[in-house]
């Protein structure tokens, strides 16, 4: 059941991304440009988003099990440290160099942009490249830290 | 500040942006779980039990804009980056939003709208990275 909502929510999600532009990784760098001809689209779409997601989660806060059964899993991190730092430190770098984040770019590949499915691979690259050096971090018995 | 009125599409945008929030609502009530991309294909790569909403929730996306095509001409999708910036980018993406654990969906707006801390510092800096990347490219190097 679980695999079944999460389905309808990527879909949903998905069809938000296309309707506000933010697959378009042109107007992401519209947004990015503010001394250029700036385009203040985005704030919109983070606007509209925040509002609808911290409406539902705030009626959904009390509930013990989400409707499949499954467990509310609210992420408990909460310490500020280098790896969150660095970490979105080149995610914005990133970001900024093609205008693509990682749904806007899945969505724009599985609309069939070759572009957009040579950054989503590279991406994947990058993520693996993380899993592989702090699995051998807990290999060597490094402490890796807590997980969001 | 000049503004470029004629992409600016603010009901669009706003419309865009309640059913992002609608997708990461239903993710929860549904699944109990986060809407944060980055998240959900990182932890594909460490393969547990019961990922398999993981791969729903990707399917998902991935189906959007073919159901999009079947209502309305999809938006136009213009990738201005050369083939190698856009390696780069991917790897730095990746690596990125993997250490910060979250990109803009999971910190800027699941993070912000539990009122997290951290996702505040997450997305202050990489918006920041963003502003200053895009800065430098067109106004400073030129390219």
């Amino acid at each position: 059941m679980a695999a079944l909502y999460a389905f309808a929510a990527g879909l949903v999600f998905g069809l938000g991304l296309l309707t506000s532009g933010l697959a378009d990784p042109a107007r992401v760098l519209g947004f990015l440009d503010l001394a250029g001809l700036w385009n203040p689209t985005l704030a919109f779409v983070m606007g509209g988003a925040v509002l609808a997601t911290s409406v539902g989660y705030a009626l959904l806060r009390r509930r013990r099990a989400s409707l499949s059964g499954e467990p509310m899993r609210w992420p408990q991190a909460t310490r500020l440290d280098a790896r969150l730092a660095a970490g979105s430190l080149a995610f914005g770098v990133g970001w900024g160099l093609a205008g693509f984040c990682p749904g806007p770019a899945l969505v724009a590949a599985a609309a069939g942009i070759g572009d957009a499915a040579v950054f989503a691979g590279a991406m994947l690259a990058g993520m693996g490249i993380h899993a592989y050096i702090t699995r051998a971090g807990r290999r060597d018995g490094d402490a890796t830290g807590p997980r969001a | 500040m000049n503004v470029d009125w004629s992409a600016f599409t603010p009901a669009a945008g706003t419309a865009g942006g309640l059913l992002i929030g609608a997708g990461a609502v239903l993710l929860m009530l549904g699944a109990g779980r986060i809407a944060g991309i980055s998240g959900i294909v990182g932890g594909l790569l460490a393969p547990e039990r019961g990922g398999g909403w993981r791969i729903a929730f990707l399917l998902g996306l991935c189906a959007a804009p073919w159901l999009f095509r079947l209502f309305s001409e999809l938006p136009s999708i213009t990738v201005e980056a050369s083939t190698p910036r856009l390696i780069v980018a991917g790897l730095l993406v990746g690596i990125g939003t993997r250490y910060a654990s979250g990109c803009t969906s999971g910190h800027g707006v699941c993070g912000l709208s539990r009122g997290s801390r951290r996702s505040l510092v997450a997305t202050l800096i990489f918006m920041a990275a963003g502003f200053a990347t895009v800065y430098v490219l067109r106004h400073v190097a030129g390219v």
